[in-house]
Order: structure tokens, then sequence, then C-alpha cells
């Protein structure tokens, strides 16, 4: 009995710590996913034939059935590796337990926790911080990018440009956390390079500096999602009817008035996507800054993710490290469903 | 059993059908909690059992084959090198050894330790709480066996819990492999460029050096500092706080006694010592991004004068720079006063439900007592292995670094006091307390007093919980 208890308990434990990152990342990204595909395969496709399939013939019944069966191993998989653990960090949040001996309910007290320890609350503020350089930079710049691609010609330039900026998708967030912090430390190539153009008194210790060090974990964040942005923005403008610049450059539209007023209105769910996921993993972050600063200088990289890792793990406070994940989820829902609505509206 | 039921009835009706897949419920889990003993004396007996009558005779691994089932830790050569030399001297023992790195065991070794297949020999990175649950096992028995009790007291103090959850006396848990010490370590060649002829006598004959170092354009004392290997500037506010003040206050704390502070006078000189350090520049200006290996690689190449470490380093900075480290230990504030430092033992416990606890005690003893073994931990380990207070110091190779931390280990035992780490007090005061604070002293967002206070306040919040 006891083997499989051990193995039962860490794969709970992990699964409620995951769930946090990954069921809430999934659900309103999925959600989102489904809406655009549905979007499209509605123009692409005759719209009455999707509805009919669901109409109650007995022929359809069956396929209803078959259909269910299909969607069951997925179902139960998502049950067993999203829903349950979800629910357990819930039920978790609300005692005070280390993982073995038996658990104490507090009720709502590692909550209060969470808002009276200031190490706890800054971490939530720099996650919010963490926003700015994974999402709004990422998709800023992948804007450009996409439609420089778009303009200057989508050719061989374009595609070696999208892989390249692609290629970090490919390389471990680890592996990547750990190169970056060489790059980064104060004999490292950035300051090298910082000191051969003259610069040298901008050298500093990057990842070790109080100011810095948030910005220095950001940038490997833009340096990992603008690939993923570019992408998915210029494969967005692909879609756009090129007749429609065509007709704004014999107006004599500068590159800027076509950006504003062609790529992006006609990017924006796509925008909507990227934003979206890119949101979600600033404020789930974990991996990036866990292997790049865990959290120093003094606590001014720490991040939710790595918390709740903290305290689940290196403190066995499984009860208080579900209630940061409950928030952290929370908190990704409150900002990510907004997101989700505005492009709903427009539909 | 409601708070069971409550976990079988939300499991159900999330799994539903799937069955099999529900097995993965934490309503098991709370099982072998439930079984296991709070921290009682007869953890011994209960478990061992069926394996020997309690210890008539002294335990030994037999002579059937016998899996010794071991967990250790990832880097450090020292217990394979053991375990390799053991099955050597006795055959019918063979090992099932898993592997881990250190900051991985501290979240594994509750869940291990709680496991069916228990550990019999385990690399502790803390121990109150494991044996507080009831998780590990209570060497009481073993000690009388073998005549532990009767080595040098400070050798199994650490190693010791008492009833209330405070270290430093009642039932031995775990034992050491060897034990570590921790001093200033030097290049010989800067430091004779500094005019350094014998090792300081006091703190501020200290002090003058690394004044006198950083004048001569050194660095004076190289150390790390990421939050990713821990903060290393709490090797020199330790010895600080031994030198300017009594060692039984720091002691007291890190056993978690009864209304222990770290925020005591001394303790502020000794933190208002370390941020002059600081503010006179003589750690590294990149030291929050210094890793423990980059610091070491660094002072290996001839960066730093000095540095704070401990000897199980030993053996790579002899390889580093053969012939040209030198070893201290802290020297008191005042001329004549006994040196104190930070040393501590590699803990090795066994598992409360181990299959071979007998032969893995067995084991523990040897290591300290068989000569081959003490060859072995020296030379490997680059530590003392401890063991009876008649047993032979093993010889070690000229011009190495160990023959002077060595001699050190006997200057300390003989008029020093010994400490354990501070950072070793609760689980999380390293990772939560002194790594930020110390941080943000570096950055200049934390004084002497803040950092004290601070440190002092996680540290009760933890021990609230």
């Amino acid at each position: 009995m006891l083997p499989v208890c051990s193995k039962q308990s860490r794969l709970n434990i992990y699964g409620n710590w995951k769930s946090k990152e990954s069921g809430c990342v999934t659900m309103p990204e999925f959600s989102k996913l489904s809406s655009l595909m549905k979007k499209t395969s509605d123009k692409v496709r005759v719209p009455n034939k999707v509805s009919r399939r669901f109409s109650l013939g007995g022929k359809d019944r069956r396929e209803t059935i078959i259909g269910g069966l299909f969607v069951t191993p997925a179902l139960v998989m998502y049950a067993i590796f999203v829903l349950v653990p979800l629910v357990l960090s819930v039920y978790y949040s609300f005692f005070r337990w280390n993982g073995i001996t038996p658990m104490t309910w507090v009720g709502l007290k590692n909550y209060r926790t969470v808002f009276e320890v200031p190490d706890l609350l800054a971490t939530i503020f720099n996650a919010f911080k963490l926003v700015l350089f994974f999402s709004i930079i990422p998709v800023g710049l992948g804007l450009i990018v996409a439609s420089v691609i778009q303009r200057v010609g989508s050719g061989r330039f374009g595609s070696i440009t999208r892989t390249v900026l692609f290629l970090p998708q490919v390389i471990p967030l680890v592996a990547a956390g750990i190169i970056w912090g060489w790059l980064l430390a104060l004999p490292g190539l950035i300051n090298e390079v910082l000191t051969a153009v003259g610069l040298e008194s901008f050298t500093r210790a990057w990842l070790g500096d109080f100011t810095w060090a948030l910005p220095s974990v950001g940038m490997i964040g833009v340096w990992v999602l603008l690939g993923f942005c570019t992408v998915l923005l210029s494969t967005g403008i692909t879609k756009i009817d090129p007749a429609l610049y065509e007709s704004a450059r014999i107006d004599g539209a500068s590159w800027w008035n076509e950006f504003l007023s062609i790529t992006v209105p006609l990017l924006k769910y796509e925008i909507g996507v990227c934003l979206t996921v890119t949101v979600i993993n600033a404020l789930s972050a974990f991996d990036i800054v866990y292997v790049s600063t865990a959290g120093g200088p003094g606590n001014s990289t720490a991040v939710p993710g790595v918390k709740i890792y903290i305290l689940a793990f290196t403190e066995q406070r499984i009860g208080l490290a579900s209630a940061l994940a409950v928030l952290l989820m929370i908190l990704v829902l409150v900002v990510v469903l907004p997101l989700q609505r505005l492009n709903r509206e427009e539909e | 059993m409601n708070k069971k039921f409550l976990h079988l009835l939300s499991i159900l009706i999330l799994c539903g059908i799937v069955v099999s897949a529900c097995a993965s419920s934490p309503a098991t889990t709370e099982a072998p909690a439930a079984e296991a003993p709070a921290a009682e004396a007869d953890t011994t007996t209960d478990t061992t059992a069926e394996e020997a009558a309690p210890v008539s005779e002294t335990p030994s691994c037999g002579t059937d084959p016998v899996v010794l089932n071991a967990y250790f830790e990832t880097g450090f050569d020292l217990p394979f090198k053991l375990a390799e030399e053991f099955t050597k001297q006795y055959p019918n023992v063979t090992w099932d050894i898993k592997q881990d790195q250190f900051a991985n065991l501290i979240n594994e070794t509750p869940r291990l330790l709680a496991g069916d297949n228990a550990p019999d020999l385990i690399r502790l990175p803390t121990m109150v709480s494991f044996a507080k649950q009831g998780l590990l096992m209570n060497l009481d028995d073993y000690a009388t066996a073998f005549g532990w009790d009767e080595w040098p007291v400070p050798q199994l103090d650490q190693n010791r819990v008492g009833e209330d959850g405070t270290r430093g006396s009642g039932s031995l848990y775990a034992m050491g492999l060897n034990y570590s010490l921790t001093g200033i370590f030097y290049n010989k060649e800067l430091a004779a460029q500094i005019g350094m002829t014998e090792a300081p006598a006091t703190l501020a004959e200290l002090e003058d050096l690394l004044a006198s170092a950083k004048a001569a354009g050194l660095l004076p004392i190289m150390q790390w500092g990421s939050a990713k290997s821990g903060m290393g500037l709490a090797f020199p506010l330790q010895a600080l706080m031994a030198s300017v003040g009594p060692a039984q206050p720091i002691s007291d704390w890190i056993y978690q006694k009864e209304g222990a502070t770290i925020d005591t006078e001394s303790n502020l000189v000794a933190a208002q010592h370390l941020q002059d350090w600081i503010d006179n520049g003589y750690f590294p200006t990149d030291i929050n991004a210094i890793e423990y290996t980059d610091a070491n690689a660094r002072f290996g190449q001839g960066e730093g004068v000095f540095m704070f470490n401990g000897d199980w380093q030993n053996a790579s900075y002899d390889t580093d720079m053969p012939g040209n480290v030198g070893f201290f230990l802290m020297p008191p504030a005042e001329a004549g006063g006994g040196p104190a430092a930070m040393s501590a033992p590699l803990t090795y416990g066994i598992a409360a439900n181990a299959k071979n606890a007998d032969c893995a005690a067995f084991f523990l003893n040897w290591v300290a007592s068989n000569q081959t073994a003490r060859e072995i931990d020296v030379a490997v380990g680059g530590s003392n292995p401890g063991g009876p207070a008649d047993a032979v110091m093993p010889a070690v190779t000229e011009g190495s670094v160990t023959n002077e931390t060595l001699a050190a280990g006997v200057v300390l035992g003989k008029t020093g006091s010994a400490m354990d780490f501070i950072a070793n007090a609760t689980s999380a005061i390293f990772a939560q307390g002194w790594t930020p604070e110390l941080q943000k002293m570096v950055g200049g967002k934390q004084d002497a007093a803040g950092l004290l206070e601070a440190v002092q306040a996680e540290y009760l919040r933890e021990l609230e919980e």
C-alpha cells in the first residue's frame, strides 16, 4: 500500500500545483481557439450542415453516441489531470497540511496570510510587471515585424525571418534560462558587447541588480514569445485581401497608415489570441524565472509560480501554496476573461 | 475518519467510473500518516522487531544477501566510494542507489520516507520535522550497541532531537558520514602580496588584511550570493557572529530552543561588520548573481584573496590551485578567545520502516571505525571522519589543504565551539529569510538591524506553522 501512497501524494501535489498553471491556462486558451476555429469553419463550410448535425434524427443520435465515445478518453484524461487536481487544491487551500501528517482545517486563514505577508502579495505585482514584457512588447513588436514582412515580401526573406524568430519556441525554457544566465552575468557576453562599444558604465550583473533583474527576465520572455506572436500574426496577415493594401497604396497611404487602418483592425482576433496566451504566460511564469534568478535578488523577481513551488515543496506548506495557487488562477481568469469578451462582442 | 470520507467522496464524484485512476487519491495518502507513530521512543523496537530481537548482540549485515536501498546526493562522490568499499569487504551486501540534487532531496525526502520501499539509508537535508512526524528511525539502541554514545560529544549533538522538537539533545536520529568544517580559505600567492605571513589572530587583524587587499587593487573576498545557490554571505555573517559574541545562543536559535532569537546585540554588531565589508567593496559587485560553482571557479582562477567556505571543497581547490591554497579558522574578536566555526555532520538517517535497518546502522558504524573507510572519507570527502576518540587520523597527501583543515578541526575541538549552519534552523529560513534579506543588504535596501529583525520574524512565522 505504501509505495502507491507515496506516488499518489506526489502525483496529487504535483498535479495541484501544476493545475494552477496548466489547468487554468488551457481553459481560456482552449475556448478562444475553439471559437476561432468555429468562426473559420463557419465561413469555409456550409453553416447549415453544422447545425443539422445536432438535430435529433435516429442516425444522428447514433453519431452523437459514437462521437461521445471518441471524446471520452480525452475527457477522462482531462478530468484526472486537470479537474481533479483543480478541485483538490481548492480543497487543500482550506487546511494546514505538510503533505504527510493529517490535515487541520483552518478556514480562510491561508488566504488571509497571502494578503498579510508582503512578500507573497509582492509576487502578484511582479507578475503584472512581467505582463509588459511577456505580452505588450512581443505583441507590439510582432505586429510590426509581421507587417514589415508582408510589405517587403513574403518570399525567402519572410520565411527565414519567421523561422529565426520562432526558433526560441523550440528550445526548452530551462536550457534557455541557463544560457541567458551566462549571457547576462557580469563577465558575460552582453556586458562584453557593451564594453566594446564604449558603454562600459552600463555594464552590471543584470540578474543580480534590484532595478534590472525583473526587466532582464522580461527580456528573456520577449525573446521566447516574439516568435510565437510573429508567426501567428503573419499567418493572419496572409488572410487579409491584398486588394485592400493595393488600393491603400494607390491612395498614397504610408506604411504607418496601412498598419493602423488595415493590418491592426483586421488582425484583432489574432491579436486577441496572442494577448491571451502571453498574458497567461506572464502571470503563471515559472521556468524562466526559477532557472535564471530563482526569485532573487531579495524577492525582486519572485512571481507566484516560484513562490508556490517554494511554499509547497521547500516549506511543506501545501495549504498556503494551494491558496496562493487558487488566487493566481482567479487572477488569470479575471484578466483573461475580459480579453475574451472583447473579442466576442465584435463577432 | 470523517476527513477521509470527504476525500473519498470528492474523488469518487470526480473520477466517476475510472476506478483504477482513482487509486491516485489522497484518501490513501493519509493512511501512512495515521499509522506512523508520532516521535516516540518505541519507534525502533516497533519497526525492527521483525528483523532482529531488540539489539541484544551487535547488529550486523549477517551472511544472507542484503540489498541496501539508498538515496545519495548527486555531485558528491564520498557515499558512492564508501558503498563500493563496503561491498568489497562484505560481499553479501549490494546496493540499490538512487541519487538526486540536494535541492530536490529537500522536497522529496518526506515522501520517500513515508513510502513503502522506504530507504535504508538516506542523505537528510533536515531532520527535526521528519523525526517529529515519526518518519525517521530512532537510533538510540544502535548507539548503545555500537558504543556511539562514547564518541566525542559534539559529533552526535547535532543529530539529536528532543521530544519537544528541539535539536541538540534527546534521541539520536541520524549519523554523520563525516564532519565538515568551515572557515576562511586563502590564495597563498595573493596573501603574500598583501603581506600576510601568518593567519590573523583577531578580527581586527583580519579586517586590516581585507583593507590592504582592497588598497592593493585585489578583490578581498570571493563569495557567492545568487538565490539559485543560496546566499553565501551567510557564511561570513555567522563567522562574524561567533567571533564577536558567544556561539551558544546561535546554536540555541538553530536548534529552535524556546525563546531563542537571532536578533541579539552581539549579532547586530556582527551584521554591522558585514555591512561595512559590503560598503567597503570587499565582495564582488555582482555577488547577487554569482552561483556557488562560479564563485569557486573564479577563486580558483585567482580572483579574490579570501573565501569563506567549507572543507568539502578541499579536493577541488587542490586541483584548481595546487599548493596555493591555505585555510584558517575565523579569528575571535578578542585576542586569546577560542575560535568558533560552523561544523556540521554529513547527515544520513534510516527510515522508520526501513527493511534493513540493522545493516544500515552497521554501515554507519563501519564508516567511522574501519580504517580503509576513514581513509576514503578523508581523501574523497576532505573532512574529519569522526568516530571514536582514539581512532587514528588517516594520512593526507603533502601540500593538500586538507592538512590545514584537519589541523584546524583539532584546534576547534580543543579550544573552540562548533555550530550548525544558521541556514539550517528551519527548512525554509535560507530561501525565505537569509538569502533575500542579505541580497537586499548588498543592494543597499536593508541594514544590519533590519536584516536580523526580518529573519527573526520569518523564523517565528515558520515555527508557528
